[in-house]
This record gives C-alpha cells, structure tokens and sequence, in this order.
C-alpha cells in the first residue's frame, strides 16, 4: 500500500501549479467572466500542448494514457486558480462519454480533435426538472428514416455555447424501470433544430446554457452504445467525473485555507495579528480539517475509478457528499476570516465562494449523494 | 497510489482474519460504543490481551527485542481493521500499548527498554497517565506535584486527577516538577512510577455515568529511584509530547476500529427500531445522517492511510496525521447522540430495566462519549495546535 502521490505526479503538480500561476492569474480569470467565452484560444492551446486536454484518453488519440489519479493532481491545481473555461466539460464530460460509450469512428475522430484542441464538448443531461436519476430525462429520441428525431429541453448543460458537438442523454422507449431507453447521442451542435442559449449565472467562471433541441435530426450512427441501456455508461462517466470534480473543489479548499492563513498573519486587530485569537484559529483549524479530510475521500475515490474497484460508486458519493460541505464552509468562514475586505468584489475570496456553490449543485448536491451512499451500503 | 497489498501482507491479513474467528472469547459481547473498557470487563480483557500478546497480535511495530513484532505500520493497519470487521474486544492496557512503550522505547534507557515493553505488551502490568492535576488540565506545563532529590530517590508530593485505570495500574507515566527556578516547560521530569510504593494513594472519581473508570491520584512523600526517571531530568516535556505524539497516531488506528464497530452496532440498532410504522432506516432524514457517519467513519480510515504511507516512506506524518483526533472526537459524539435519537423514549432506560435496549448500553456510551472532546487534549487545545503548528498563526 502506498496512498500518496508519485515524483512523477508530484512534478505534474508543480508544473501545473507554475503555469496555471503564470497563465490563469485573477486578471484573466476576471476577464473571462467578463465574456461569454469564458477563455482564450491562446490559453486552449496552451493546455492541449501541455498535454492536459487528452490526459486521460489513449495515446492512439493523442492522448497521455493517464489515470484519475494523475488527473487529481491537475484537477486540484486547476481548482486552485478556479479556472475559468470548458476544460471539464470538453474533457471530462463530453470527452469522457465518448471514451466510454463512442463508437471506434467517434473516438478516433472527437478524442482526437479533443486532445489537440481542436473541438470542445459537453454533456447534455439534466433537464427543468433538476433531477440527477433517470426519470429525469424526459429528452426524447424517436426513431425515424433511419435516424433519431430529438425533441426536449436541456438545462444547466455546462459551456454548450462553447461546444463543437454535444453528448445528448434522450429517451428512446418506455421501460420497467426509468433507467431503460435512456441513450447517448452525439450531436453536432450545427445540427438544424438544435438551439443553444447562455444563461447567467451566479458563478461567472462557469457557464451554463439552456439546449433545446426542435425536430432535431441526427443519423443512426450518432448513437452512441446501445439503444436504450446508457444508463450504466451515463452512471460510469459521471462517477468519473464527480470524481474529478471533487479534486478541483479540494484544490479550491485549500487556496482559501491558504489565503486566510495568511491574511490572519499579517491583519492587526486590536494590536495583535487576528490569527492570535481562538476564534480565528479554531476556525482556520475547522478549516484543515474539513479540506484534509475531504482530500483523502477524494484521493480515495480517484484510485477506486482507476482500478476500476467495485467500491468506486460508493467511494465517488461519499466524496461527493464530503467535499461538497467542506468547500461552502471552507468558503463561507474564509470571507468570514478576512472581514469586509473578503465580500468585496475586489478580493478573489468570492470566486471561491461561488465555485463551492455552483460545484455542490453539479452532479449531485450532498443530500443526494448521502442517500446514494446509504443505497449502496443497503441501508 | 496504490491501496493494494503484498501478497505477503494479504497473507498476513487471512492469518489474522483465521485466527480471531477461533480466538474471540466466546463470552465477549461488543459494546455499543468506542469506549474504555468497563469494569466488569476487566479480567476478561487482561485474558484476551494475552491471548493477543502470546500470538504476537500485539506491539506490531516495536522493536523485537522490546517484545515486539519488528513489523510496520502497515500490518498494524491491517490488524484493526480484521478487529473491527470481526467486533474484537478492546486492548485493557491501552495506555501502556499506545502511549507508554513507544515512548519508553523512544527515550529509555536499554535496561528501561528491556524491562518495561515486554510486559506492557502482555498486560502483566497496567499503565496509567500521571499528566493532569487539579490546577494543570489543557495547561499542562503549569502543574506542580513536585520531586525533590534525596541521595538515590527522588521524593514525589503531590496531586494527579482523571487518571483511568489508575485503580487497576502498575505504574504511572508520571510528570512531576523537579525544577521550579526555571520556566514551566523546562522544570519537569518524566518518571515511571511504580504504584505500590508506599505513599502512593488512589481514589476512584465516580464519573456522569455512575461509574468510577477516573481516579485522583495522591502521592505523599512517595521516594522513586532515579533509575526510573525517562528521557533525562528536566527533560520531562519533550518526553510527554512523544508520548502524545504516539497517543495521537496508534490510538488513532485503534479509535477508527472502534468507531466502526459502534456504527455497525448503531446500524443494527436503527434496522429494529421503527417509527411510524416503518424501520429508522428507511426514513430519509435519518438515512443522512446514517450515511454521513459512515462517510465520516470510512474518511477516518483513509486519513490514516495517508499518515502511513509518510511513515512508510521515512517522511514525518503531515496535517492529515494531527486532525485524527478531533474529526473522531466529533463523529463519536454525535454517533451517540444519533443512537440516542435512534432509541427515542427508550434512551431515558437505564441497565436493570427489562425495557431498556441491549441492556442499556447505549445511554451510557452516550454519556461516557462526553469525555471524548476533554480527554487526551481538549478539542480546543487541539484546534491552538493544528492552528499554531500547522497552520502557522501566531501563539498569543
């Protein structure tokens, strides 16, 4: 047993770290909330010759052939800076369903183009419903002329304004159960009936858009897996990218923790620096306990998706659970900590905020993934 | 990262899952809770912590010589964690297993280290903790039972209190001040106090659960050779923070074990119980906070995972190896508290009512657990050090 991180991904997270401080400063990050595009192409070419768009897919896709837990490293430091832009749908969203689901031509074409920055995706899944289980997909796929009619309403879709085709999860039948006839289509975003809309949002460094999809025609091998039994695939994806998810929450944690240590050191209150007082330091403590606990959930989860655990469901929900608490109080005491100066617009403290609150509604807010973990362990 | 095992070590891991299936005193029941053990347990547990010591099942990672396993901090995980699976009986001589040998073995002397491990190991003789007095609790430095020198001994006056286990100890890992001129930190010395010499007097302290598992310990002109003092004469701090350290890392592994067992127990516990006509767990609310222990017990686990792996590798244990004790502290108590919500009216039923749910036990874990955030370092002093020592903000 060895739970730490390798020299290799140790030096994945140095590396990481003083790009991401040089390229993904506060000023671009706030000047991409400023604009729909939420980042530059310069900034997207840069990541895909780091090599990072393709780091989990094969290298028969330009790929580095990588694991979860390399991407751990990467999703904390990424988490850190609160990257703005469409690395985590394109990569591990709709590039990830399509790793999993894709036919070989759509890997070798979308993985590809993916990796090397030359196409971004999404994941079309949720609807107006706000239900993460399968009788929330109410999308509809009807068969037709040998191909797929797709009618319904897609929302909170992550950077589909951004996108080069989408993953779309529809209904193509009406099963026993909610899970069957769901499918995954790949549908280029010019599909005619296609509609995307940018919504605004609470979290500017992530957009979120409304997909409707009017008659919307696609060929029949636009169907991604088999007819009408995605939902295992769905499942296996979005594990895997909570999973990701939580490693970019606990990179975000830990920048707040480190930004109010270091702000108790040096603030005067009465004389003497705020961080000599218990109520700072019992708060900042809370603080490390909370984001240490969350990384070893995380950590956790991350090798149980690698190794393809048969645990790797439960390990993904009790992470999620986890870290989603501890990043909104990691957030909530930061701008607590550092007093006014901390909810103004001025001081990056309410980036953080408001990424712990738009990630603790992606995937699955707590409460849902606590009732997840206590299905699992046939509670 | 790799949470896999050796196939050496899987092999340990059946050894050790074989033998508790036969060794287990058939008479043990598991408690309801994660606490020190009872009185009525006591001679049952001396006998199991022997059986554990003659199979080797114990001291894992001291030293060979010492009595120990010479194995790593790995087998010891694996050991808890085939305990708790198999709801194995508590170690009696915790303090001496968890805190005492690991610090004799860090400072002793080679006769110390020879005399004493061996036969912690064992449980021929009990540990207790002298470290609290009536005026020295989360600040410990200030306390004054005072050792003068005298030829040979070093004559003890003074006072310990909340001292478990001292009623059924050999000896005491015993602070005393020996140097008052100097500052507070700096005049103490550790002594390994044999409890039968004469002077030495204990007076169990009835606790809020009824019980007397707490002591006052007083000492009245009690002479110790200057051959038992540990780690140097006025070196008494820096030895007592090494036993901390360890009380703070070994007990930890222990602790989780513990706590599973009392969530496994909590779980059954729910599944009989019903509300409305229905069972506790199937009402949602409760399936929260069910699950949010569980998540909270199982994070305990890899926590430490992390903490070995820097052993393993030579490295010192980092923040995630300090917040052990609090994240128990606090999941503990509110897993009793939930056992009392679980149990509704009944919670208010003491041992001796037929009425009261397995035998009672739950009520009373549930008051011990109030213990939890005082004992063994405050939750408060232990927030002063994760924020002064890891966190690096100023001490006052």
């Amino acid at each position: 047993m060895d739970f730490g991180f390798s020299q290799e991904q140790e030096l994945l997270r140095s590396t990481a770290r003083k790009f991401l401080e040089n390229e993904c400063t506060s000023a671009f990050v706030r000047a991409r909330m400023e604009e729909p595009a939420g980042v530059t192409d310069e900034f997207w070419s840069k990541l895909a010759e780091q090599g990072w768009l393709g780091l989990v897919y094969g290298e028969e896709y330009g790929g580095s052939g990588l694991g979860f837990v390399d991407l751990t490293v990467l999703m904390e430091e990424m988490g850190r800076v609160v990257m703005p832009g469409p690395f985590f749908a394109t990569t591990l969203l709709g590039g990830l369903a399509i790793r999993e689901a894709g036919s070989a031509a759509q890997k070798k074409e979308w993985l590809t183009r993916i990796a090397s920055g030359r196409a971004k995706t999404t994941l079309a899944w949720t609807e107006p419903s706000a239900r993460w289980d399968a009788a929330g997909v109410t999308c509809k796929a009807r068969e037709s002329k040998g191909g797929f009619v797709l009618n319904g309403t897609k929302l909170f879709v992550l950077d589909a304004h951004l996108a080069d085709a989408l993953v779309v999860v529809a209904r193509t039948s009406e099963g026993p159960t909610p899970e069957d006839g769901t499918s995954l289509f790949l549908v280029p975003k010019a599909t005619s009936g296609v509609n995307v809309k940018l919504l605004p949002t609470m979290d500017q460094t992530r957009k979120l858009c409304e997909v409707t999809f009017k008659d919307a025609t696609v060929p029949a091998d636009a169907l991604m897996g088999a007819k009408g039994a995605a939902w295992p695939t769905l499942t296996r994806v979005v594990e895997r990218a909570t999973v990701a998810l939580c490693a970019e929450m606990c990179g975000g944690a830990q920048r707040v923790l480190d930004m109010t240590t270091e702000y108790a050191k040096i603030r005067i209150a009465f004389g003497k620096p705020i961080g000599t007082y218990q109520g700072v330091k019992h708060r900042a403590a809370d603080m490390l306990v909370d984001v240490e606990n969350a990384k070893s959930l995380t950590y956790y989860a991350a090798w149980a998706v690698d190794e393809n655990a048969p645990e790797a469901a439960l390990a993904a929900s009790m992470a999620k659970a986890y870290v989603t608490d501890a990043y909104r109080k990691a957030a909530g005491a930061g701008i607590q900590l550092h007093g006014g100066i901390g909810f103004t617009w001025e001081h990056d403290l309410h980036l953080y905020f408001k990424r712990a609150k738009s990630s603790e509604f992606t995937f699955g807010d707590a409460t849902y993934h606590r009732e997840r973990v206590a299905q699992l362990i046939s509670l | 990262m790799d949470l896999s095992l050796t196939p050496e070590q899987e092999a340990f891991r059946a050894t050790v899952r074989t033998w508790l299936k036969t060794n287990i005193p058939r008479e043990w029941t598991p408690m309801g809770s994660a606490e020190i053990p009872r009185a009525e347990q006591y001679e049952l547990l001396r006998r199991w912590q022997r059986t554990l010591f003659d199979a080797g099942f114990i001291g894992l990672t001291w030293p060979k010589e010492y009595g120990g396993g010479g194995l790593t901090f790995l087998e010891e995980m694996v050991l808890q964690q085939e305990m708790a699976l198999a709801k194995a009986p508590p170690i009696l001589n915790v303090l001496g297993v968890g805190m005492t040998g690991p610090t004799v073995i860090n400072w002793g002397t080679e006769e110390q280290k020879k005399r004493y491990p061996p036969k912690i190991l064992s449980c021929e003789e009990i540990w207790c903790q002298g470290y609290s007095e009536p005026n020295a609790g989360s600040d410990l430095a200030s306390l004054q039972t005072r050792a003068v020198k005298d030829g040979e001994h070093w004559v003890v006056n003074g006072q310990k209190v909340w001292t478990s286990f001292a009623h059924v100890a050999d000896y005491m890992m015993l602070l005393a001040r020996t140097d008052p001129s100097v500052p507070k930190h700096k005049g103490i010395t550790y002594f390994l106090l044999d409890m039968k010499l004469p002077g030495v007097t204990v007076k169990p302290l009835r606790q809020i659960t009824g019980e007397a598992e707490f002591n006052e310990v007083f000492f009245d002109n009690v002479r110790v050779h200057e051959s038992e003092v540990l780690g140097g004469v006025n070196n008494g701090w820096a030895v007592g923070l090494t036993t901390l350290m360890y009380e703070r890392l070994t007990l930890g592994f222990g602790l989780q074990m513990r706590l599973r067992i009392a969530l496994d127990g909590l779980i059954d516990l729910a599944r009989q119980m019903e509300k409305s006509g229905r069972a506790l767990t199937k009402e949602p609310v409760m399936r929260q906070k069910l699950a949010q222990i569980w998540i909270e017990t199982e994070c305990l686990k890899y926590t430490g995972a992390r903490a070995i792996t820097k052993l393993l590798r030579g490295e010192m244990p980092g923040p995630e190896a300090s917040t052990g004790k609090m994240a128990w502290v606090d999941t503990h108590q509110r897993l009793q508290e939930l056992a009392m919500e679980i149990e509704g009216p009944y919670s208010q039923l003491w041992k001796g009512s037929e009425w009261a749910i397995e035998g009672g036990v739950w009520p009373q874990s549930f008051l011990r657990s109030r213990a939890n955030s005082i004992e063994g370092g405050t939750t408060e002093i232990q927030k002063n050090i994760i924020a002064e020592r890891l966190l690096g903000l100023p001490k006052d």
